[in-house]
């Protein structure tokens, strides 16, 4: 079936199999392979995106449900050239080392802030349960969002 | 992991979803969220012949209003709109409160109300407030809508009362701004409760999170808190009848230990 | 002088850089294997047993076959018909000349020996095809008696291979001085005994294991991407094991999600998909699922300890006797017999314990094989010493830090080469700093208070407070002492320092990074050596093509072995520049001096010329000193000539609300000595995950098997990897004491935090459930576990 979404704000379509999980639409039918798989059960946030502006773990989205949606990778996250100031303070505050739980990582932080614009730590803890990271014990992302948070 | 290969009908209103239940049965799975579904569809433990998308539909099938002393909550409400409903805040807090301690913040924004009710899945959360709120449930069929009290609901290990071809629609809980409390115990937060305690109206509704096959109502706790007992003494009575499961995160008995101690802490904090 | 003295203005050694990696990956740019797509590829999909012992019958791969898009399918038997290896899988570590090691086929023919041992494996054009013809591959089992526990195995009455008749593995002694450690026992005022398991876990690095073969029909070579800590070791292993000439293999790990030993092997699917690909003439690929991994990638830990230690009347530790019973799984696979050997050496730990009597026997089990997990045999031993020690501290009456003080090497005071009780040589130590800073930034005074407070009071929610003092070994590892332990490698390192003619720098590495910022380091240290700027440095590594040789990433090794051998490969370049600039002043070497990137004749600053500028005037070659070869390129294979011995003092608090028997860690701080720092920033964040992941195997993380050999906790819902809500800040401070090993005076630091951390959280749990006379607790310390716990000391149930 044909499934049709406006990605990083532009037009995008393929045709897929019904079964097809928006991050595979994404991955493979797109080539948008900045959005990772790291698990099978919506347990670790790695394929974090957003869907009409809110996180969403692709991995657990049928693509054809996705149909019509405005969907934000983390290849379409900042405006122009730079990098989004959620990015900008995960490179200041060395919150990744391996990377992979980074971009869902910060897809889910920056839906975050939407939620809670000026977070308190635990707020930030609690907010980020659905995404697991193996490498840096999480303290320099909780603090690169606080950063964030602190600055908007 | 992938799910098995289905056909997939996008329903634009719940009549076409309806007459694509009627027409493939049991075959059929309607889809909302699909924060219950696809996971089980992943491990191929479920592999319905056809999905029937109603994530997409709006209108009266989605959004919380107040009628009265009577919160109508849309079945297609995501749980992300429960947390943050100021109205909902204000005329069920609990519920909302409870919403927002649904798996994670992506699940919160997907996951639906009436999909985590028609699940029927034990351990999980909403289920446990709905009793403990004593909601009333509107589904819609082929032959029209009919009202199914909570407690007729959940009748087995995922099962409900609702028949294949029926769409639930509608959630309906009493205004309740009494005494609260929902204590959830679990490993991490993301994770489904090992056993949670749900008071509402100072302890005059109490339910239990993975204490059976089904969600439970702790009528005994009920029972002793309309005669008078005590907190303490109320929560004694939490475990009695209940068949809690085994697994790797405790026992029985631990579990029945749990759901005394967490049924004391939610009654003392709804009365406090 | 120290390195860290050295350091110039310019971003280089000691700079809290920020890292060079950071760009691709919070863009989304970088592209990990599952990323790389190869026209014309084949997706591998794995038939695993769902028995954990059984015999094999009939395979029946008809349906499969005649699904759309189905390529070919394979069963053991198929693919040992059509020669496409020369070996099983390999084992690079016969710890004893008498090791069993039963073949390792990479797909199982005959007998199936664990669940996610693979029987067969198919071949299709999509990702979703290959999962699907995969499900529909019929195996028919003959089940067999499984061995699904350590103490299964020692029982011996279920072989976990069919045709052995012992699940001894191998029988392993270091007891360097047994009358000795006899008579320190039967002169003791106390002594402790006590018995530990070290729970199965799951490394979990985030990015699945993945591999995409990409063959060259024509020409006979192959490509491999890997997620793999290990590309090197690798292609030798795909050579040795295939019989596919080395020359004609090239392995490539690209962006690599993460390792922490999980991605440190020669797994049936790299062999698979290259021989697979050479066969078919096809690209092939095959990414593993989580739930697939805890069947398909390595576990780690797996031991039970038997500790004792031998104490005077003053809480003076004169001996300890181990012995370890480690868990093999259903095979042997790259180094899995070694790794509980690697703890043997630390079980006297940071004291002055003059007796040491150590022994390890490996047991196969039909589990997932063991191998490499963070630490690799290092945790398990600073877990046993530490809690030992709490113990020890009871039994004579004094505090956990009092205990340590009593028993340190050299009291705590600086030290250089300590022979300890194992015969190795600790290269440098200064104990009793990292100790007092650690206590202090935790206010374990205060804690006392508040913890007499909740216990005068009865709280539900009682405090418990734990301390560890940790060493590691670690920068494995002189080849020497690798041969002496009968490791199948060296430990050396290769680096190649060249300067390009436009005065950047190339720099080759043979250590392989996956998170640890090497690109960064690397470049600092560059930086420093040449008075260059960092941002004029690139690091090639990862691709066998442009880095032939290294032994790669693991052991904490990178920059004790690999980082040295870059700042050594440095010297050799500016020593060579120094003649073409002396040549070009027409002045002797010996009167150059070198500042900032510039050599001048000493007394006359004013002529001078930068490094940079030689970089031309090496590759034009128009005016060399004589006899000189053009260009700016030296390399350096360092083997040093011992490990570095980084150290530390954790303390982790902890509340148990002893109605649930819920331990939530709310406090941690981690004082770490790992010599001298290339990048504190790199630095704290190593501590910062090692000491979750640590944590979490005091806490939430365990494989559970059941009694048929079943992991009951496969996916992450159930393996509980915990996220930021269940971790706390993390206070990080360290002391610097170099290490002797190198030039540098780098120690490592890759391990320290999950070396220190489970000991600290469990003797926090123990100091919290003290007053009811508990006095171990089994990792993980599930609320479960610890409720039944409290039930049991008092003596009823709930």
């Amino acid at each position: 079936m044909e499934v049709s979404v406006t990605v990083n704000d532009v037009s995008r379509s393929a045709d897929v199999e019904p079964r097809t999980l928006l991050v595979h639409y994404l991955r493979d039918h797109l080539d948008l392979t900045g959005t990772n798989v790291g698990c099978d059960t919506s347990s670790c946030g790695a394929c974090t995106v957003h869907i009409d502006g809110r996180s969403a773990k692709s991995c657990t989205v049928l693509a054809a449900s996705a149909e019509g949606a405005d969907i934000t990778t983390i290849e379409g996250l900042a405006d122009g050239d730079g990098l989004h100031p959620m990015q900008q303070a995960f490179h200041e505050c060395h919150a990744l080392q391996c990377g992979y739980c980074t971009p869902g990582m910060i897809m889910a932080a920056t839906s975050l802030l939407e939620e809670y614009p000026d977070p308190t730590e635990a707020q930030v803890r609690e907010g980020l349960e659905g995404n697991l990271c193996r490498c840096t014990g999480y303290h320099n992302i909780v603090k690169a969002v606080l950063a964030v948070g602190g600055a908007s | 992991m992938i799910p098995a290969a289905f056909d997939y009908v996008r329903a634009a209103s719940a009549d076409e979803a309806l007459a694509v239940l009627a027409e493939h049965g049991e075959d059929a799975k309607l889809m909302a969220g699909g924060h219950s579904l696809i996971p089980l569809m992943k491990f191929r433990l479920v592999t319905p012949g056809v999905i029937v998308d109603v994530g997409g539909l709006n209108g009266d099938l989605r959004g919380i209003s107040v009628d009265g002393d009577t919160v109508r909550i849309g079945a297609l409400t995501r749980h992300s709109e429960l947390e943050h409903s100021a109205e909902l805040r204000d005329a069920c807090p609990m519920l909302a409160h409870v919403a927002s301690l649904v798996g994670d913040p992506a699940v919160r924004h997907r996951g639906t109300i009436g999909g985590s009710l028609a699940h029927a899945d034990p351990a999980s959360d909403l289920p446990a407030a709905a009793i403990a709120l004593k909601a009333t449930l509107v589904a819609r069929g082929p032959n029209g809508e009919r009202e199914i009290g909570i407690d007729d609901f959940f009748t087995g290990f995922l099962e409900s009362a609702l028949a294949p071809d029926e769409l639930l629609t509608e959630i309906r809980v009493p205004v309740s701004t009494g005494g609260w409390a929902y204590e959830k115990f679990n490993r991490r937060a993301q994770d489904w409760a090992i056993v949670a305690a749900a008071v509402a109206d100072g302890g005059n509704g109490v339910a239990l999170v993975n204490m059976g096959s089904t969600p439970l109502r702790a009528a005994g706790v009920e029972a002793a808190v309309a005669s008078g007992a005590s907190a303490s003494d109320a929560a004694a009575a939490a475990a009695d009848g209940t068949s809690p499961p085994t697994d790797n995160n405790g026992d029985a008995e631990y579990r029945s230990h749990l759901a005394r101690v967490l049924t004391g802490r939610a009654l003392a904090a709804a009365s406090g | 002088m120290t390195a860290v003295e050295d350091a110039p203005t310019t971003a280089g050694i000691g700079h809290r850089m920020l890292r060079k990696e950071d760009a691709k990956l919070v863009t989304g740019e970088a592209k990990f294997v599952d990323d790389i797509k190869a026209p014309g590829q084949l997706w591998m999909g794995m038939v695993r047993s769902t028995m954990a012992h059984a015999t094999i019958g009939s395979i029946d791969t008809s349906e499969a076959e005649a699904m759309p898009g189905v390529h070919a399918v394979y069963t053991g038997e198929q693919l040992a018909e059509l020669g496409l290896w020369a070996a099983p899988l390999p084992c690079a570590w016969p710890v004893t000349e008498d090791m069993v090691n039963p073949p390792h086929n990479p797909v199982a023919v005959g007998e199936a020996k664990h669940v996610g041992d693979i029987l067969a494996v198919v071949l299709a054009e999509t990702r979703y095809g290959a999962a699907d013809a995969a499900e529909q591959v019929i195996v028919d089992y003959e089940p067999l008696g499984a061995v699904t526990s350590i103490e299964d195995a020692m029982a011996d009455d279920v072989m976990a291979h069919a045709d052995l008749t012992t699940n001894k593995a191998f029988h392993w002694p270091l007891d360097p001085n047994p009358e000795a450690t006899a008579a320190a026992f039967e002169n003791a005022a106390h002594v402790v005994k006590a018995r530990f398991i070290q729970q199965r876990l799951i490394p979990t690095p985030m990015e699945p294991r993945g591999v995409l073969a990409i063959p060259s029909p024509a020409g006979g070579e192959v490509t491999l991407y890997s997620a793999t800590q290990v590309p090197h070791i690798l292609k030798v292993m795909i050579a040795a094991t295939t019989g596919i000439p080395e020359s004609k293999i090239r392995v490539i790990a690209p962006a690599v999600g993460g390792g922490f030993g999980g991605k440190l092997n020669v797994d049936a699917d790299a062999i698979l998909s290259v021989t697979l690909a050479n066969h078919l003439g096809r690209p092939v690929r095959w990414t593993e699922t989580r739930s697939e991994a805890a069947g398909s990638s390595h576990q780690g830990r797996g031991q039970i300890q038997h500790m004792e230690a031998a104490a005077d009347a003053d809480g003076k530790v004169t001996a300890v006797k181990v012995h370890l019973d480690a868990d093999m799984g259903a095979y042997m696979m790259l180094i899995t017999p070694g790794v509980p050997l690697l703890g043997s050496f630390l079980y006297t730990g940071v004291y002055d314990i003059p007796n040491l009597s150590f022994s390890c026997d490996g047991w196969f089990t039909n589990m997932t094989p063991t191998d490499a997990y963070r630490g690799a045999g290092r945790p398990e031993a600073s877990y046993a010493i530490e809690r030992v020690m709490d113990m020890v501290a009871g039994e004579v009456g004094i505090t956990p830090e009092e205990v340590r003080a009593r028993n340190y090497i050299n009291g705590g005071e600086f030290f250089e080469n300590h022979e300890a009780a194992s015969t190795l040589i600790f290269d440098s130590g200064h104990y009793r700093p990292a100790h007092d800073k650690a206590l202090e930034m935790a206010d374990v005074a205060g804690l006392r208070a508040e913890q007499a407070r909740r216990r005068e009071a009865g709280e539900k929610v009682q405090l418990g407070i734990g301390m560890c003092t940790y060493v590691e070994i670690c920068g494995l590892a002189p080849s020497r002492a690798l041969g002496g332990l009968n490791y199948g490698a060296g430990g050396w390192e290769h680096a190649t320092v060249r300067m390009l003619p436009t005065g950047k720098v190339e720099v080759v590495s043979g250590s392989t990074p996956h998170g640890q910022g090497h690109e960064t380091a690397w470049s600092q240290i560059i930086a420093t050596k040449m008075g260059i700027s960092p941002d004029d440095v690139t690091v090639l590594h990862s691709d066998t093509a442009t880095s032939p040789l290294g032994l790669d990433t693991y052991g904490s090794r990178s920059l004790a072995v690999g980082g040295v051998a870059i700042a050594m490969a440095a010297d050799k370049v500016i020593d060579k520049a120094k003649q073409i600039a002396a040549h070009q002043f027409e002045a002797s070497a010996d009167d150059i001096v070198f500042e900032e990137g510039a050599f001048s004749v000493a007394g006359t600053p004013a002529r001078s010329v930068h490094i940079q500028e030689l970089g031309f005037a090496a590759f034009a070659a128009h005016d060399l000193p004589d006899g000189m070869e053009p260009n700016l390129q030296e390399q350096v294979n360092f083997d040093p000539p011992n490990f570095a011995f980084p150290f530390g003092t954790h303390v982790a608090v902890v509340e148990v609300d002893e109605e649930t028997g819920n331990v939530e860690l709310i406090d941690y701080t981690a004082v770490d000595d790992c010599g001298n720092q290339v990048n504190p920033l790199i630095v704290e964040g190593q501590v910062h995950g090692g000491i979750v992941q640590g944590a979490a195997q005091a806490l939430y993380e365990v494989a559970i098997y059941d009694d048929q050999g079943q992991i009951t906790n496969p996916s992450l819902m159930d393996y509980l990897v915990p996220s930021a809500a269940e971790m706390p800040s993390i206070q990080v401070e360290s002391t610097v004491t170099p290490s002797t090993s190198n030039p540098l005076g780098v120690k490592g630091v890759g391990e320290a935090g999950t070396i220190g951390s489970a000991a600290a959280v469990i003797n926090a749990v123990c100091d919290a459930l003290s007053p009811h006379g508990i006095t171990d607790m089994e990792m993980p310390a599930t609320p479960w576990r610890v409720r039944r716990a409290i039930e049991a000391a008092e003596g009823g149930g709930s």
